[in-house]
């Protein structure tokens, strides 16, 4: 308690974002000394930080008059109480704080929202109160004011506010989700984005794979292919405007492009090799691919728009893959070239190929943080485990530890990753996630079985 | 599977003789179902179309498909005695193509199989060209583990899905 004052107190003098997750004392890196080298934290994760403990409160959004709206919610005054429900489960779901949400609590008045009345709340032992109002305008869109006060204090931390049209309404509740888990914990926003992933259905030997795609909760779920023809590994472009991914032309693999806007399906290039792998650049100006010739698998890149692509390995063994760091300097890509699948490392080019993973068994698919800071990736020792490493190939850490987990995508802030585990016999999948912790682990709500999530970045 | 079909169709074949037999009483039977078969089995080709996919699967006995050890796309001396059977097949119907279907266990990531199943797919394609076949009548295809045949998750069924399959085109 005497923590989230004096961390409120450091917010308000409005230092950095960077020097408050710092300023957090870091309980888990000295509480488990018997824990082995590679479980300890490293500095750049902040972990549990005392801002994970406090409690957040979560009203029902107040409204000027309870009006029809042409959001799925209902009126105004429904709308209020899903958008609190919404963010009550952004944070409950990633175990981000200790919510409570608008079931429990009194709606305030429409005049509390801007000038709340702390004593109730703080009687009731709450350290953070996010509420709002929502309002609906005359062209049938809706405008939601959110926030963040300091109980304790009795003073406010943040607020915004935003005009959705109606099949939108959820981003406006993600948003303000999002400014809460800033404000508090000192990390960026995550909660207003999306994922691609395959659902799945079917017996073993005969699965059926369709590109679908849902909010970063799993709402606004949709189906983009038919699952006539396999569809796996799909990637979000930067803009949201396209999906790379594989699926099979005349019965053989090959890329194409989902655009989103059109909603039709193009092939990325004619080839008559197979091709994997699709990746886009952090600029989404570039695509990289992986091409077998002869059985000789390499990765290659080439401009999105259309032209020449350029070879950027060129060993005898399977590359393939490849994920691009944020400031789109350098690949992480996979390579068997040493006789085992391992994690390398090159420039934009091609050039300065270097290996990076050094931990026995197989690593494989990597994965470059968009902070920069983490390569998550797949380790195989007998399970398969998630991971993460420093880019240099340092700092081993699992994430994960079941019979195998695979193909770990990041969230936008590079704090969470989701990842795909498939069960041991009966080979069904499902879509988790995990934090940097590894303590909070869950399986996301898909309506059928689901592999390959690919995260997109924060929406434009 | 070879002898067990055999078997069948001897049992077929006694029954035909023996309905045969006692045909001439009841003059307005329903045709039966399997009179086309016997009036088909005239002499002793009885088996299906030579030069047919379901013929190259009858002859191969099981070699159509080649299995690798895990990680490994060599081809060792089993896989040598099979895709020598398939190249003597291939080489008395020399207008048919072949697709070649490189699949792996499920105890690999996603990609990797994929390419790790074209990789070989490509080697019993490189083998069979070296005994002669012409590399123009062979394509390839990789499923990397999306197609198993064996549903298990343990050793055996991985043994049996780390696999090359030859298809015949009809």
């Amino acid at each position: 308690m005497k923590l989230t004052r004096i961390l409120a107190c450091l917010s308000l003098a409005a230092l950095p974002a960077a020097l408050l997750a710092q300023a957090a004392p870091q309980p888990e890196a000295s509480a488990s000394p018997a824990a082995g080298g590679e479980e300890v934290l490293t500095g750049t994760v902040s972990g549990e930080g005392e801002w994970q403990n406090q409690s957040i409160a979560i009203p029902a959004f107040a409204t000027n008059a309870d009006v029809p709206t042409q959001t799925s919610a209902g009126t105004t005054a429904a709308l209020g109480f899903s958008l609190a429900s919404v963010i009550y489960s952004d944070l409950r779901n990633n175990g981000l704080f200790k919510p409570t949400g608008p079931a429990s609590l009194p709606r305030p008045a429409l005049g509390q929202v801007q000038a709340p009345d702390y004593a109730p709340w703080q009687s009731r032992g709450t350290d953070m109160l996010l509420q709002g109002y929502v309002r609906g305008e005359a062209d049938g869109n809706v405008t939601v004011g959110c926030y963040l006060y300091d109980v304790g204090l009795g003073q406010p931390l943040a607020k915004a506010g935003w005009t959705v049209p109606p099949g939108e309404w959820r981003r406006a509740a993600h948003k303000c989700a999002d400014m809460a888990y800033s404000r508090l914990s000192g990390e960026n926003p995550f909660f207003d984005s999306r994922i691609a992933y395959v659902a799945e259905t079917g017996p073993k030997n005969r699965r059926m794979k369709r590109l679908a795609v849902m909010d970063s909760d799993g709402a606004n779920h949709r189906y983009l292919t038919t699952g006539q023809t396999t569809a796996l590994t799909p990637r979000y472009s930067p803009d949201y405007k396209k999906i790379l991914y594989l699926s099979y032309y005349n019965g053989s693999p090959r890329i194409y492009v989902y655009d989103l806007e059109r909603d039709r399906q193009d092939l990325l290039l004619q080839s008559k090799n197979p091709l994997f792998a699709p990746r886009w650049s952090p600029d989404g100006k570039w695509v990289l691919y992986s091409m077998a010739i002869a059985g000789n698998t390499d990765v290659y890149k080439m401009p999105a728009a259309g032209g020449n692509a350029v070879k950027l390995t060129d060993s005898p063994g399977i590359d393939i893959g490849g994920s691009f760091s944020p400031d789109g300097s350098r690949i992480v890509f996979e390579s068997d070239r040493s006789g085992s699948q391992q994690v390398y490392v090159m420039n934009a080019d091609g050039s300065g190929q270097k290996r990076i993973s050094f931990f026995g068994g197989r690593s494989a698919t990597p994965e470059w943080s968009p902070r920069g800071d983490q390569i998550a990736f797949t380790h195989i020792a007998g399970n398969f485990r998630i991971a993460i490493m420093d880019p240099g190939g340092g700092g081993l850490r699992y994430l994960t530890d079941s019979w195998q987990d695979e193909a770990p995508t990041w969230a936008p802030n590079g704090r969470v990753i989701q990842f795909f585990r498939t069960a041991r016999g009966s080979g069904k999948t499902g879509v988790w996630q995990v934090d940097l912790t590894g303590k909070n682990e869950r399986k996301l709500d898909t309506p059928v079985d689901g592999s390959d999530p690919a995260w997109g970045p924060l929406r434009p | 599977m070879n002898t067990r079909s055999t078997l069948a169709l001897a049992l077929v074949a006694g029954s035909l003789a023996l309905s045969a037999c006692s045909k001439k009483a009841p003059a307005s039977l329903p045709p039966d179902p399997g009179g086309a078969v016997s009036t088909d089995t005239s002499g002793q080709n009885q088996g299906p179309v030579p030069g047919s996919q379901a013929d190259f699967a009858a002859q191969m006995m099981g070699q159509d498909t080649i299995l690798f050890d895990t990680d490994r796309y060599n081809i060792d001396s089993a896989d040598q005695q099979a895709l020598a059977a398939q190249s003597v097949w291939l080489a008395k119907y020399p207008a048919k193509r072949i697709t070649i279907e490189g699949h792996c266990d499920e105890r690999g990531t996603r990609e990797y199989n994929l390419a790790l199943g074209e990789r070989r797919a490509n080697a019993a394609k490189n083998y069979l060209v070296s005994l002669g076949i012409d590399a123009g009548r062979i394509t390839t295809v990789s499923h990397g583990k999306e197609r198993p045949l064996a549903l298990g998750s343990d050793e055996d069924s991985w043994a049996k899905n780390r696999r090359a399959v030859t298809v015949t085109i009809d």
